[in-house]
């Protein structure tokens, strides 16, 4: 293992910003993995530290196939991390809305410009990523649609679910964008959680990343097959919004099979605790993402369930 | 008459509501020309606010004037507006980045669209942003080059200092002023002033301007001053000098100087050694139009914008 500094900034008040990388083999720029790009992605940095302890055994026993270089880069973040914050601490920027950056431009631009230039280039680029509503995802493979997206390589993660999307304007300034226009497959790995650390679905994301790695034929690694994917469009996806705002006690959880008609959570007065209104299943299928926080506004997303998906 | 745009309830006992000012002429012919006046899509700019108070009071003062409609719209984001949070609080959202949102979508794009509804329809409208809490700016209208043909004729009659033609960008697709454009209602974006003040001069001039677009459009008949000429500009003629070094920036100009190639702009300095870590020298010719306001920086902080070509 090289421990590499890719970037780093001075800073006028604290320690100069290091951005580092742990690359595992030599040769050709195989695959690319990245963290926590914003500054609550625990979950995201602890899945990289857990995945550079499982590579650096697989390279001590000479598992990475010759020729084949993996850089690991867990946080490109730390600096807004380390104060609490989830954007960039002095202007609230998101470095994951800089790509591919500006080396002349405003910082968050320069990070994202410095980072890019040592990440591009490799043929599969992983992004370990967040959502930002606030709750809890079935572990999938998230990509866009470019034009350049290849949902059979996804599959390849073995994770249950490959999730495709129309990008958007606001996503053409993400890293898996730029990645995928810079000739890099991207992916993004969604594991269920991001500001807490959820070992269960910590220990998928790296099964998964090392699962794909070994089919993709940089490692030599024995691991269980996994699933072959259900490739689910986000559009067809129902989003499940609440009537009301209050206390919200839910009932339900991501993977669980629902019917029509199923109670999926309670929101409660939060004042007396009656119950306002319940939170009913609109079709049979499979609970996607749940809210998680304790109170909720009215009109919010607290469900997305995969329609007519059974166990 | 204040009419509620958007209700949604939050989760202990209060609304979020984003409320409108409908002005309007005692008896209405059902051709009256409507002018939307919308700001506080960022909570911590406040330019806006003293402009959609004059607008009010000015009517209010001289109502027979008025032969039109006028919709005032002083806070898209109240509640990042009462919490001095530049964007939607709890959401951690960039407003002006959701647009033009989503009927069945998460909270703040279902506000969204329903905010971009009730302004389609409108002959007019005037985005009113104030910068950041980072930078001072001029006033004046940004325009992207795909919308500049129909909107320069009418951000003339603002009277602005400066008229920005730049580059189309993918991203500010989701912004409310290119939705609205796409839907048929010029929109034009003022920035100007600094985050988190009212520079009241400012805020007069540009209801100066909205009262000449008004009376342009036929919704006021009451007196208007001249407009000033703005500079009409694209991004060729405009430097942007950012920081190199990390420190507290000091200036030696004023907003809105001109300034000579080569001219000492200001220094980065260090608190803690005593050194100068970096001397800001202009590029070029020119009125420095953007100045930072807020000392510390880093590398990439922007410290000023000139606007080249200009001499004294």
């Amino acid at each position: 293992m090289r421990e590499e500094i890719l970037y780093s900034m001075k800073a006028p008040y604290r320690e100069d910003i290091q951005i580092k990388g742990f690359a595992f083999g030599k040769g050709e720029k195989a695959a690319c993995i990245v963290g926590a790009i914003r500054g609550n992605e625990y979950q995201q940095l602890y899945v990289c530290t857990q995945l550079v302890q499982a590579l650096q055994k697989l390279e001590a026993k000479g598992a990475i196939v010759s020729n084949h270089e993996i850089l690991v880069v867990p946080s490109i973040n730390s600096h807004s991390m380390n104060i609490g914050k989830r954007f960039w601490a002095v202007d609230n920027t998101d470095i994951n809305r800089m790509f591919p950056g500006h080396s002349l431009g405003e910082t968050t631009q320069r990070i994202a410009a410095g980072v890019f230039e040592k990440i591009q280039g490799y043929s599969y680029g992983i992004q370990l990523a967040s959502f930002y509503l606030p709750g809890d995802f079935i572990p999938h493979v998230r990509m866009m649609e470019t034009g350049y997206q290849s949902a059979s390589l996804a599959n390849l993660f073995g994770l249950p679910y490959v999730i495709v999307r129309k990008p958007r304007p606001i996503d053409t300034t993400t890293l898996n964008y730029n990645w995928q226009i810079w000739n890099t497959n991207a992916f993004s790995v969604y594991t269920a959680e991001t500001d807490e650390i959820d070992e269960v679905s910590a220990r998928q994301a790296v099964a998964a990343i090392l699962r794909f790695l070994t089919r993709m034929g940089v490692i030599r690694y024995n691991s269980h097959s996994g699933y072959i994917a259900s490739i689910v469009k986000e559009d067809d996806m129902t989003a499940v919004r609440t009537d009301a705002g209050g206390i919200y006690r839910r009932k339900r959880n991501p993977g669980d099979e629902v019917h029509c008609g199923d109670v999926l959570a309670e929101i409660l007065h939060p004042l007396d605790g009656r119950v306002l209104v319940q939170v009913n299943a609109p079709t049979d299928g499979i609970i996607f993402f749940a809210h998680k926080k304790p109170l909720v506004t009215e009109h919010e997303v607290v469900y997305k369930i995969i329609r007519r998906l059974h166990e | 008459m204040i009419k509620t745009v958007v209700s949604a309830e939050l989760p202990v006992e209060e609304h979020l509501l984003i409320r409108k000012n409908r002005l309007e002429p005692e008896e209405l012919g059902g051709k009256e020309k409507r002018i939307s006046i919308v700001t506080g899509t960022h909570g911590d700019e406040l330019e806006g606010q003293f402009v959609c108070y004059e607008m009010n009071r000015r009517i209010r003062e001289n109502p027979k004037a008025l032969k039109g409609i006028v919709d005032i719209y002083p806070a898209l984001n109240p509640l990042g507006i009462d919490s001095i949070t530049r964007g939607v609080p709890m959401f951690d959202l960039d407003m002006n980045r959701i647009f033009p949102g989503m009927e069945k979508g998460p909270l703040m794009e279902t506000v969204a669209s329903q905010i971009v509804a009730d302004l389609k329809g409108s002959d007019v409208c005037i985005d009113i942003h104030a910068s950041n809490i980072f930078l001072m700016e001029i006033p004046q209208v940004r325009i992207s080059e795909e919308t500049a043909d129909t909107l320069v004729p009418l951000a003339k009659l603002l009277n602005v200092d400066f008229i920005w033609v730049h580059a189309s960008a993918t991203v500010l697709e989701s912004t409310l002023a290119h939705s609205l454009n796409d839907v048929g209602v010029p929109t034009l974006v003022v920035e100007m002033g600094v985050g988190m003040r009212i520079t009241k001069r400012y805020c007069e001039q540009l209801v100066d301007g909205i009262f000449s677009l008004m009376k342009e459009l036929g919704i006021w008949e009451g007196p208007v001053t001249p407009v000033k000429e703005p500079i009409v500009s694209t991004d060729h003629e405009v430097e942007f000098i950012n920081a190199n070094a990390a420190g507290i920036f000091v200036p030696a100009i004023e907003h809105g100087d001109l300034v000579k190639k080569g001219q000492h702009l200001g220094d980065i300095l260090s608190p803690l050694t005593g050194e100068v870590e970096e001397r800001i020298n202009a590029g070029v010719d020119g009125m420095v139009f953007t100045r930072r306001e807020y000392p510390v920086v880093y590398s990439g902080s922007l410290l000023a914008r000139i606007l080249g070509g200009i001499r004294k």
